[in-house]
């Protein structure tokens, strides 16, 4: 009992932050299948969805800032697009890479401007926000909540996937992006979905990562957003559930590695977790099974 | 252009260059020394180092490699370690009793070995790296400078690296000239090599792949010597950043500095060797120099702390946006060029000839 | 054959910038600068604009000083140094070529120690507000400050812990690549282990939002005093975790902490914080309410105070090192930096935080530190006690 007590709290942050890089990760997976885009500003668009939930609460209710938060959150995401990316679709991959970056620098330089460059505090939403008791390990309600909206979101979006005609088309485009072109399929608005989704889950993500570690600063997106993108890779990127057991991999490996006192190589771990992972299986773990490849 | 004409223009840029140098030396002479424009200048040299270091991979050989930064952080960190003098170590290293190394080098010496060590890093790192594509490739890179940065951070080896402490007072030059020297060397060597064989197999590697192989030329060994090379100039890139800041720090190697030197590639024109330099000293002197009125809070609603940043980020994506060939595309600064530029109507004559130029690919459009 | 044309663009693009050179005007005559060296976003921008607004306060209020018996305005020239240590250099070189007598700052030793070698090459004195660590002003002769230093702050901490908080096992928290954290943590942990205590040293990485698991090792470790005098951003983080894990042990920290900003990160929750710093509101009335009173009619200055008019320290120090300042200038009776670097050293000047005099390198003879409590119900600072060494 005593080892559960101790070693709880490690396992219950992982898990809880694993959910949540599964949900960003979900992001990156999706466009990548697509677009083979590594979509370097969708951790920034986290981020942005952070400091919008600080800025709508201030002035309305929870009830109304929450579902605003994630309008406007889909709203970014969907701009991105349309105005970073879609002008590139035939320009090298480089360049369009290049694109995701320059958004991603102009996000973070908007927030530092609008925040002027302090760390501002999350509002903390009721019920989840509070202290909650499991196994005498006390943590937030969050922690508990985090997995299983990440399980049931996932399973709806699995479901989309497989018996919708967007989540079909999805699906035919990440194939063969030409060829589901030529059979009628509108690649643009596969695309916006695309990022609609992502950015809908991130959003979500993002709500619960904040409630969990209340600052808000213009960088807190870019190390759980890299982070994400590994999860992505080390499920082998493309595939949703893939994403998902890489995320939750990473969240808990990472907090035991900072259980065990390496505090200092708590985020290299996770690269490392990638490097090895390319070189024995560069297609991730899921990659090759194309079951769900979105 | 005839063999007549390569030794007249080579005389010509030969002139330019001792001019150049002629020019820097007023310069030091007659502005002050606390002169922002020698802050630009400087950094603007190590950039360039930096940025054309980066394109060697990038633009010449196709590899997307984004550990630039840790590759500057190996040589930033040798040149201090070895240069700082013993009777200062014990102040420098005051949490490890000085630090194990109880020597300091001439400068000059390490600042090679600041770009020996990280060939070293790259080689060992390639061996792996190198048989990834593309964006595999790029992330694994990325991957391993976080990697490199955790490692020269961590308390164990602090006797050597210091932990995550600042390294100071280690051997430093103020002299603007010394900056572009060194740079211009190196850029100077580079440029040699890409005109090599070695170098049309670098081109002949981003080209086409499969292509290249089947003309014999080994891929692996090619790719690993761009690295190698690339690491090389960017841990003497590492060095000359360490001696103009006078203090150095591993946390300061983080991705956004990959980044920003890759945004400097774009901006210059990838596969542009002139082009890096110029996006070099333009990016420098815009986020150092004259975008600071933006940041001046005053009359002007809009203007406070950060402006600037929204401001130079959105230049950045209009330029990745609407020119993506950056601002030289492939081609080179030449003074032929120059005056064949303003021959046929300078700036006029170039806007004319683009929309003639795109009214006929339109037209072709249209046909087809 | 690249390389000439390579080498000929350089040279374009230097004479563009010689150009800009010759055209960059002159200085006024009856103006005299004094650069404010202070982050203004990173993880120090809060603590940085609460230190502003201290100086700025004090130019508002003296905006003058007699100089061989002409009158000069007291122009303030702010960089922002966005607490980070590569930003440091250039920002520093900003204020050089502003043209700058003196320069005062930085909140957070790292920065301060990464921009001396620019303002020592210039030959411009700086005065250090409230940057403690001790290789600021070590070895140099250029670089003043009016705070106290880490290791006595160090000791303060570790006397207070182990005397009044009877703990014999500590857990400390540093930022990596931090020198204002991993100092004090170094000289704390020296001073507690001198008095018998045991300690649990870790550090977390830059950009780490997650201090569940650092709070879970503390837990583990059976420490009986949580130690982080980690910047106020994170601070608000590791507040927030130890809350929610109901961590039960109190908080010790130096001045950082004493901000508006833990002051809200604690309000209503279960956390018992402890901060030393350099002054405590009420030690001064009509600076007090002097500072409130301009806080309040200002509201760019009240939103950088954190949106509220509680006064931190460091805004009583930035307004003490203005008047430092005006007094080295008096004395010296020039604007040339060499001279006023002089007069500094036998600056005398009382300000609202205790006499301030420079000893060796140019350090302020402080003996005394101010320790206080979070009252997490009033939202306040509770005076507890004066504490020196001995």
């Amino acid at each position: 009992m005593d080892f559960i007590q101790a070693n709880l709290p490690y396992i219950l942050a992982g898990i809880s932050v694993g959910g949540q890089y599964a949900l960003i990760a979900i992001g990156y997976t999706m466009v990548y299948g697509i677009l083979r885009l590594i979509n370097f500003a969708h951790g920034d668009v986290f981020m942005a969805a952070g400091l919008i939930m600080v800025y709508a609460s201030t002035v309305l209710p929870l009830y109304l800032a929450i579902p605003l938060v994630i309008i406007v959150t889909v709203l970014i995401g969907f701009t991105i697009e349309r105005v970073a990316y879609k002008p590139l679709r035939n320009a090298p991959r480089m360049s369009i890479m290049i694109s995701a970056i320059g958004v991603s620098y102009l996000i973070q330089n908007l927030a530092l401007y609008i925040t002027g460059g302090l760390s501002k505090q999350y509002p903390s939403i009721p019920w989840i926000s509070d202290s909650v008791t499991i196994f005498g390990a006390t943590t937030k309600m969050v922690t508990v909540i985090t997995p299983v909206l990440t399980m049931v979101l996932i399973v709806a979006l699995v479901l989309l996937i497989k018996h919708t005609k967007i989540g079909m088309a999805m699906r035919a485009v990440s194939r063969d992006f030409e060829t589901s072109q030529l059979m009628g399929v509108k690649i643009n608005s596969v695309i916006s979905a695309t990022f609609i989704i992502g950015s809908f889950l991130a959003a979500v993500g993002s709500l619960l990562y904040f409630s969990n570690y209340t600052g808000v600063t213009p960088t807190a997106g870019s190390m759980p957003g890299l982070k994400a993108f590994v999860a992505a890779v080390f499920g082998g990127i493309g595939s949703i559930p893939g994403a998902v057991i890489g995320a939750f991999i990473i969240g808990i490996c990472e907090n035991i590695i900072k259980g065990l006192g390496w505090t200092t190589f708590s985020d290299a771990f996770t690269f490392a977790l990638l490097i090895i992972i390319l070189m024995t299986k560069p297609t991730g773990l899921f990659g090759e099974k194309a079951t769900d490849k979105v | 252009m005839t063999k007549l004409n390569d030794k007249k223009n080579s005389i010509i840029a030969l002139a330019l260059v001792a001019g150049m140098f002629v020019l820097l030396l007023v310069l030091e002479a007659v502005v002050p020394h606390t002169s922002i424009v020698f802050t630009v200048l400087k950094k603007g040299a190590i950039y360039s180092l930096v940025a054309v270091s980066m394109n060697l991979l990038n633009g010449f050989t196709g590899l997307f490699s984004l550990g630039q930064a840790g590759f500057m952080l190996i040589g930033a960190y040798t040149y201090a370690i070895f240069t700082i003098p013993v009777a200062d170590r014990l102040s420098v290293y005051q949490y490890y009793d000085g630090g194990l190394i109880q020597f300091a080098l001439p400068s000059i010496i390490a600042l090679l070995l600041a770009g020996i060590m990280a060939a070293i890093f790259a080689f060992l790192i390639g061996l792996p790296v190198l048989r990834l594509k593309s964006d595999y490739l790029a992330i694994a890179t990325l991957g391993f400078a976080e990697i490199i940065r955790a490692i020269f951070q961590w308390d164990k080896l602090g006797v050597i690296t210091n932990g995550s402490n600042v390294l100071r007072k280690y051997t430093c030059y103020n002299s603007t000239l010394f900056y572009f020297a060194v740079a211009g060397i190196c850029i100077a060597i580079i440029v040699l090599l890409i005109n090599s064989s070695y170098g049309r197999a670098f081109k002949a590697i981003r080209d086409n792949e499969i292509a290249a192989e089947a003309m014999g030329i080994s891929l692996f060994k090619h790719k690993q010597m761009a690295f190698v090379i690339s690491s090389f100039f960017a841990g003497i890139g590492g060095a000359l950043l360490a001696m103009f800041q006078y203090t150095i720090q591993a946390s300061q190697f983080k991705t956004a500095l990959t980044y920003e030197l890759l945004l400097i590639v774009v901006i210059g024109g990838i596969g542009s060797i002139t082009g890096s330099c110029l996006g070099s000293f333009l990016f420098i002197a815009c986020s150092e120099w004259w975008l600071r009125f933006l940041d001046v809070e005053g009359a002007i609603p809009l203007l406070r702390p950060g402006f600037r940043k929204v401001v130079f980020s959105i230049i950045i994506m209009v330029i990745v946006l609407f020119y993506s060939q950056g601002i030289m595309g492939t081609r080179e600064f030449s003074v032929s060029g120059m005056i064949n530029f303003f021959k046929t109507g300078g700036p006029i004559g170039w806007i004319k000839r683009k929309r003639a130029a795109k009214s006929k690919k339109a037209e072709v459009t249209v046909n087809e | 054959m690249k390389m000439r044309r390579v080498l000929s663009l350089v040279l374009a693009v230097l004479m563009l910038a010689a150009l800009m050179a010759g055209c960059s005007g002159s200085s006024n005559k009856n103006v005299i600068k004094i650069g404010v060296f202070e982050p203004a976003s990173g993880d120090n921008g809060a603590g940085g604009k609460q230190e502003t607004l201290g100086i700025q306060y004090a130019n508002q209020e003296t905006p003058t000083v007699t100089i061989g018996g002409k009158e000069y305005t007291v122009e303030l020239s702010i960089v922002d140094n966005e607490s980070s240590n590569d930003k440091a250099a250039t920002a520093a070189s900003q204020l050089v070529s502003n043209g700058c007598c003196v320069v005062l700052g930085s909140y957070g030793s790292g920065v301060s120690i990464a921009a001396s070698p620019t303002f020592e090459q210039a030959g411009i004195p700086a005065i250090g507000v409230t940057c403690t660590n001790p290789q600021v002003t070590e070895g140099n002769d250029h670089y003043f400050r009016i705070c106290f230093l880490d290791p006595f702050q160090g000791t303060v901490l570790a006397n207070f812990a182990s005397a009044e908080l009877g703990a014999t096992k500590a857990y400390c928290l540093a930022k990596l690549g931090d020198d204002y954290s991993v100092g004090l943590c170094n000289y704390f942990i020296e001073a507690f282990e001198g008095l018998g205590g045991e300690v649990v040293y870790e550090t977390f990485p830059e950009g780490n939002s997650d201090f569940a698991s650092y709070v879970a090792n503390a837990a583990n470790a059976g420490a009986e005093v949580f130690f982080a005098p980690v910047s106020t951003e994170a601070a608000a983080l590791i507040i927030d975790q130890v809350a929610a894990q109901g961590l039960d042990m109190p908080m010790l920290a130096g001045d950082t902490w004493d901000s508006n900003v833990i002051l809200n990160a604690a309000n209503g929750k279960a956390v018992d914080i402890y901060v030393t710093t350099f002054y405590q509101e009420g030690g001064d009335p009509d600076f007090d309410a002097g500072v409130k009173e301009w806080i309040n009619a200002d509201a760019t200055a009240k939103t950088n105070n954190g949106g509220d008019d509680t006064i931190a320290a460091v805004t009583a120090m930035g307004y003490d090192a203005y008047y430092v300042a005006l007094e080295a200038i008096k004395a010296a009776d020039s604007a040339e930096p060499a001279k006023i670097m002089e007069a500094l050293w036998n600056v005398n000047y009382e300000g609202v935080s205790g006499p301030i005099t420079f000893g060796e390198h140019g350090n302020a003879n402080r003996d005394t530190a101010f320790v206080k409590h979070a009252n997490t119900e009033t939202g306040a600072w509770e005076f507890i006690a004066q504490q020196g060494v001995n």
